[in-house]
C-alpha cells in the first residue's frame, strides 16, 4: 500500500467521508451527558491518571521542569499520579532524573516541534537526542505542508524513519488537526499515521487553535476503532490543547466510552495533553472531598 | 388595535450577562400584600460558583483601574439610576412618595461613595514615622472577591452594601434580598450600561439560606458581608465557614440606611500594604 504516493492516495481517498454535521452533532450530544457524584469522582481520578502534564514554553527552566515532575508524582492528597510529563528534548534529562522509579513516563516532543519545518535528518537527530536523554515517549509532528500538498508518501516515510529512531520508546504522532481543515483530512491523517506505525495519534501541538475539539477527537477515535477491526492492532489517542476544565475532560472520557469502549479507558491507550487542566481536576476533587468550592490560591501555578 | 404587553423575565446578572439559573429553577415574588409580581430566577450553588469565577476574572482589571476611573464609573451608575427613577420607584413599592425618596437616597449614596474613590487612600493610608533612614508608606489595597448578602431594603440597602465594596477595587457576588429581588435585577441592567466591566458586580436572586453558606465556604472568596443575614444561626454558620480561609467578615448590627454611612464598610474590605523606601540623600 505504501509502495508509492499513488497507492497511498488511492487508499486514503478511498476511506469513507466524514459527515461533518453528524460528527459535530454526535459530539455535542455526548457532551451533554451528566456525570455526577461517585461517577464524577471516579472520572476525575481517571482523568488525572491520564494527564500528560505538559510544559512547552521557550521560558522553561530545569527548575520549572523539576517542580512539574514533583507535581506529576504527587498531584494531591489521595490523587493518582499523572501518566507522563511532556517537555522539550533538551530538558528530558532533567525530567528523567526527577521521575526515576516513580512510574510516571517522560514524554518529549521532537521533529522540529511545533511546525515540523526541517529536514528529515534534523528530525531524526532531534528524536534520537530525546530518546538518548531518557524519553519513554516521543511526540512527533507530521509535515502538514506535505500532507496538504498530497505528498502522503513523504509524511509516511518520515513517520517510519522517526519510529525507527525511537527504538523502544513509544511514538505519538501529532496530526495538528487545526491545520488540516477538514474532518476527511483528519481521518486520512489518522490512518496514514497508524499505517506508518504510530503507537498513539495525537490531535494537536497546543500551539494552533482550534486544538482538541470533541468532534475531531471523535473522528480519531473512530479511526483507531476501525483500524483495530481491520488489523488487530490497537492504537492510542491523545487529545491535547484547549482541554482546560474538568467538564472538558469528562466529555472526552464519555466520548471514549461511547466510541471505542473500555479497552481505551486507561492511561495506556488514552491520554489528555494539558497543563492547566490538572489544577481544575484537583480543585474539583477537593470540592468533592471537602464539600466546599476550592480556590486557585491553594494550588501550585505550574 | 390592542397589543399584548411584553413582560420582563427577571434573570441573574453574572459576568455582565443575564443568564437564567443553571438549575432552571424560579420562585414567585409577591408584593408585601401578597399579590403576584414576577417569577425570579432561583440561583443554585453552581450559579454561585460561576459568579465567583466571573468576579475573580474581573478583579485584576477593576482593581488595577485608577481610583479616579472607578469614581467616574460609580458616578455614571448614579446617572443611569437617576434616569430610571420612575421604574425603580415602582419596583421598590410601598407608596409613590417614599419610594421616590428611597431612589433619590440611593442615587445620592452612590455619588457619596463615588467621591471616596480617589480619597480613601489619603484618609486610610499613612506615611509612617519609622526609626531609620526610610520613607515608610502604608496604602490600602482591595482584598479581592467579596460575597455580599444584601439586606431587605431593596434599593437603598443594596446600593449601600455594594458601592463601598466596589469603589475601592474589590469585585463582588451579591445575593439579593430574597423577598424583594426585582430592584436588584433592574440594577443589573443599570450596571451593564454604566461602563462597569462585566463581572465586577454579579447579582444572584434566590434563597439566602441556600446560597450564603456556599459563598461563605468558597475558598476563592476573600471577604464576606453578612448584612442581610437576619437568622443568627445562619450568620454563625457562615462566619465559621468563612474562617477556613480567613475571609474578612462584616456582620453589623441592624444598620440605619438613612444615616451617614461612614467609611467602615469600605475599610473592612481593604488590606494594608506597607512599603519601605530608602530615603534619598
Amino acid at each position: 500500500m505504501a509502495s508509492s504516493n499513488a497507492t497511498l492516495r488511492a487508499f486514503l481517498h478511498g476511506l469513507p467521508g466524514v459527515d461533518r454535521v453528524g460528527a459535530d452533532q454526535r459530539a455535542a450530544m455526548l457532551g451533554t451527558r451528566s456525570i455526577k457524584t461517585t461517577a464524577k469522582a471516579k472520572a476525575i481520578d481517571l482523568a488525572v491518571s491520564m494527564v500528560d502534564l505538559t510544559t512547552l514554553e521557550g521560558a522553561d527552566t530545569p527548575g520549572k521542569v523539576r517542580a512539574l515532575c514533583t507535581k506529576a508524582m504527587h498531584p494531591g492528597a489521595g490523587a493518582p499520579r499523572v501518566a507522563a510529563v511532556c517537555v522539550y528534548p533538551d530538558l528530558v534529562h532533567v525530567a528523567a532524573e526527577a521521575l526515576k522509579g516513580s512510574g510516571v513516563k517522560v514524554a518529549s516532543v521532537a521533529t522540529a516541534f511545533p511546525s515540523g519545518r526541517s529536514s528529515l535528518e534534523v528530525k531524526v537527530a532531534d528524536t534520537a537526542l530525546a530518546v538518548a536523554a531518557g524519553a519513554d515517549e516521543v511526540d512527533m509532528v507530521i509535515d502538514r505542508g506535505a500532507f496538504l500538498a498530497g505528498d502522503y508518501l513523504k509524511v509516511f516515510e518520515e513517520i517510519v524513519a522517526v519510529k525507527a529512531a525511537c527504538g523502544a520508546a513509544h511514538l505519538k504522532v501529532i496530526l495538528e488537526t487545526g491545520e488540516l481543515a477538514t474532518y476527511d483530512n483528519v481521518r486520512r491523517a489518522s490512518w496514514l499515521a497508524m499505517l506508518a506505525g504510530a503507537d498513539f495519534i495525537k490531535t494537536s501541538t497546543g500551539k494552533v487553535q482550534p486544538a482538541a475539539t470533541l468532534p475531531v477527537t471523535l473522528v480519531m477515535l473512530e479511526a483507531v476503532r476501525d483500524y483495530r477491526d481491520e488489523t488487530g492492532i490497537q492504537v492510542g489517542v491523545k487529545p491535547a490543547g484547549g482541554i482546560r476544565t474538568t467538564k472538558d475532560a469528562i466529555k472526552m472520557l464519555v466520548l471514549v466510552n461511547e466510541t471505542v469502549g473500555d479497552d481505551w479507558l486507561t492511561p495506556d491507550w488514552f491520554r489528555l495533553g494539558a497543563s492547566t487542566l490538572l489544577n481544575d481536576l484537583l480543585m474539583q476533587r477537593e470540592k468533592l472531598t471537602t464539600g466546599r468550592y476550592a480556590g486557585p490560591d491553594y494550588f501550585t501555578l505550574d | 388595535m390592542s397589543r399584548l404587553s411584553v413582560r420582563k423575565t427577571y434573570k441573574l446578572f453574572i459576568g455582565g450577562a443575564f443568564p437564567r439559573s443553571e438549575s432552571g429553577r424560579s420562585y414567585v415574588v409577591t408584593s408585601p400584600k401578597g399579590d403576584f409580581l414576577a417569577n425570579a430566577a432561583r440561583a443554585s450553588r453552581k450559579d454561585v460558583r460561576d459568579a465567583v469565577s466571573a468576579a475573580r476574572k474581573a478583579f485584576p482589571g477593576w482593581s488595577g483601574a485608577t481610583p479616579y476611573n472607578r469614581g467616574q464609573i460609580l458616578y455614571r451608575i448614579a446617572e443611569m439610576l437617576e434616569g430610571r427613577r420612575a421604574q425603580f420607584a415602582e419596583e421598590v413599592g410601598g407608596g409613590k412618595k417614599p419610594a421616590l425618596e428611597a431612589v433619590d437616597a440611593a442615587v445620592d449614596r452612590l455619588v457619596w461613595y463615588a467621591g471616596w474613590a480617589d480619597k480613601i487612600a489619603s484618609v486610610y493610608g499613612t506615611p509612617n514615622p519609622v526609626a531609620g533612614p526610610y520613607l515608610n508608606l502604608s496604602t490600602p489595597e482591595p482584598t479581592g472577591v467579596v460575597g455580599v448578602v444584601a439586606p431587605a431594603d431593596p434599593l437603598l440597602g443594596l446600593i449601600s452594601v455594594v458601592a463601598p465594596v466596589i469603589v475601592t477595587g474589590n469585585t463582588c457576588v451579591v445575593v439579593a434580598a430574597e423577598r424583594a429581588p426585582l430592584p436588584a435585577i433592574t440594577l443589573g441592567e443599570v450596571l451593564a450600561t454604566s461602563d462597569l466591566p462585566g463581572g465586577v458586580v454579579n447579582i444572584l436572586t434566590g434563597h439566602q439560606a441556600e446560597l450564603a453558606p456556599w459563598l461563605a465556604s468558597h475558598m476563592d472568596v476573600n471577604g464576606l458581608d453578612l448584612t442581610g443575614v437576619t437568622d443568627p444561626e445562619l450568620a454563625l454558620a457562615c462566619e465559621q465557614a468563612a474562617a477556613e480561609n480567613l475571609k474578612r467578615v462584616l456582620r453589623p448590627v441592624t444598620p440605619d440606611w438613612s444615616a451617614e454611612p461612614g467609611i467602615e464598610r469600605m475599610t473592612r474590605f481593604l488590606e494594608t500594604k506597607t512599603v519601605w523606601h530608602p530615603a534619598g540623600i
